[in-house]
C-alpha cells in the first residue's frame, strides 16, 4: 500500500514549499490574504510564498499583483518586518498595479523567521 | 511566524487535520491552534466559529488585531475500479485539490504500474472501507461495471451521506441497479442521489474525457452542497 498523504503534490503546496525552502537554509516570506472587497480574484487566506532569490509558489489573486507582492516581499526579507498591502481596481493612468476585476485586496506580508 | 510553527501546521495538514494558524497583525506572532485546543474568552469563540464555518477572518480579541487562517483538510475521492478511467481521473483530481484513493480487488487492474504513487488498495471495498470508512467529505466513483464489486461501496456511500455517488454505466444498467438496490431496501430518495450516467453531459469519449466529465460533476457537487448535514443533497 501506498502511504496516503493530505496533500497532493501534483500541484505544489506553497506552505510545504515554504517549510522545505526554509529548512534549506533560505530566507523566506509568507503573503497571505487578509481580507477582500468586491469580486476580489482569490478567498481570505490564499497564500504566496517567496524566497530571497524572488521564487515563489501559490497565489494571492489571479497573477494580476503577485509581482509587486514578491517585490515587497523582498523588502519584507531584508528588512524582517511584516507589512499589509493593499491594491484595488489599476488606476492605467498612473500605470499603477491593480486589479483588473473590480475588487479589492489586503495582504499580509510576513518574515518567516 | 516562525519555522516551529510552519512545521507544526503542516505535520496537523498531512494528518488530515483541521487548525488554523492564528496570526497577531500588530506584533507579526503566529501561532497554531487545533481542533478542540482549550481556548478562553472571545478568541475561543471567534476560534470555534472558524473551524465551523472553514472560513479565514480577521478578529478582534483581547485588545489585539489578529487573523485566523483555518486549514480544513481537503475533500476525499474513492474510486472504486482500477481502470483506464481511473488512470486519468485521479492525476486531475489530485490536481483538483482531492486526497484520492483508489480500491479494486482485482490485482491485475490495481498495480503501482498503473498508478504511480496514488493510493491504492488491492483489496474488497468490504475491507478498505471498514478500514477508513467514507463520511460526508468524500466523494464516491464506482467504475468496475461490475456489481459484484460497485454495489456495496455505492450504497455504503448513500449511507455515509456521501457529497457525491457515481456509477458508470447505461442508463439500462442504471435501471437494473435500482431494481437490485430497492429490493435490498435501500430508499427511493436515496436512489436518486446517484448519478448515473456518470459525468457532465460534455459528449465525451475517451477514458480521459470521460474523467473531466465526472471531475466536472464532483467539483459541482462539493461547491453548491447545502449546509452540514445536507451534503449531496441540493443538486439534481
Amino acid at each position: 500500500m501506498v502511504k496516503e498523504t493530505a496533500i497532493p503534490q501534483l500541484l505544489p503546496d506553497p506552505l510545504e514549499r515554504a517549510q522545505a525552502w526554509a529548512q534549506g537554509g533560505r530566507s523566506v516570506a509568507l503573503a497571505t490574504v487578509i481580507d477582500t472587497w468586491g469580486s476580489a480574484p482569490r478567498p481570505v487566506g490564499s497564500q504566496l510564498v517567496i524566497d530571497a532569490d524572488g521564487n515563489f509558489e501559490g497565489s494571492v489573486s489571479g497573477g494580476c499583483v503577485e509581482g509587486s507582492v514578491v517585490a515587497e516581499a523582498l523588502d519584507v526579507i531584508a528588512s524582517g518586518v511584516p507589512r499589509v498591502l493593499e491594491f484595488g481596481v489599476a488606476d492605467e493612468t498612473a500605470w499603477q498595479v491593480g486589479l483588473s476585476c473590480g475588487g479589492r485586496i489586503k495582504i499580509y506580508v510576513e518574515p518567516l523567521s | 511566524m516562525d519555522l516551529g510553527a510552519l512545521a507544526t501546521l503542516n505535520a496537523e495538514r498531512r494528518e488530515r487535520r483541521a487548525a488554523i494558524l492564528a496570526t497577531d497583525l500588530d506584533d507579526g506572532r503566529g501561532w497554531v491552534i487545533r481542533e478542540g485546543d482549550a481556548v478562553a474568552g472571545a478568541l475561543g469563540e471567534a476560534v470555534a466559529r472558524t473551524f465551523r464555518s472553514g472560513r479565514s477572518q480577521t478578529v478582534e480579541a483581547q485588545g489585539r488585531t489578529l487573523f485566523l487562517n483555518v486549514h480544513v483538510p481537503p475533500p476525499r475521492l474513492v474510486v472504486i475500479g482500477a481502470v483506464h478511467i481511473s488512470q486519468a481521473l485521479a492525476p486531475m483530481a489530485r490536481i483538483a485539490g482531492f486526497d484520492v484513493a483508489i480500491i479494486d480487488p482485482r490485482t491485475a487492474f490495481a498495480t503501482r504500474e498503473r498508478f504511480g504513487d496514488v493510493q491504492l488498495d488491492a483489496e474488497w471495498p468490504e475491507v478498505v472501507l471498514a478500514r477508513r470508512p467514507l463520511d460526508a467529505f468524500t466523494a464516491l466513483v464506482a467504475v468496475t461495471h461490475d456489481p459484484g464489486i460497485d454495489d456495496f461501496p455505492l450504497q455504503a456511500a448513500l449511507a455515509a451521506q456521501c457529497f457525491y455517488v457515481g456509477a458508470l454505466g447505461s442508463r439500462k444498467t442504471h435501471a437494473k441497479r435500482v431494481e437490485r438496490f430497492l429490493a435490498q431496501g435501500v430508499a427511493a430518495g436515496d436512489m436518486e442521489r446517484i448519478r448515473a450516467p456518470i459525468g457532465l453531459d460534455i459528449a465525451a469519449s475517451t477514458p480521459a474525457e470521460i474523467a473531466v466529465a465526472v471531475l466536472a460533476q464532483i467539483v459541482q457537487a462539493l461547491r453548491s452542497r447545502g449546509p452540514a448535514g445536507q451534503a449531496g443533497r441540493s443538486v439534481a
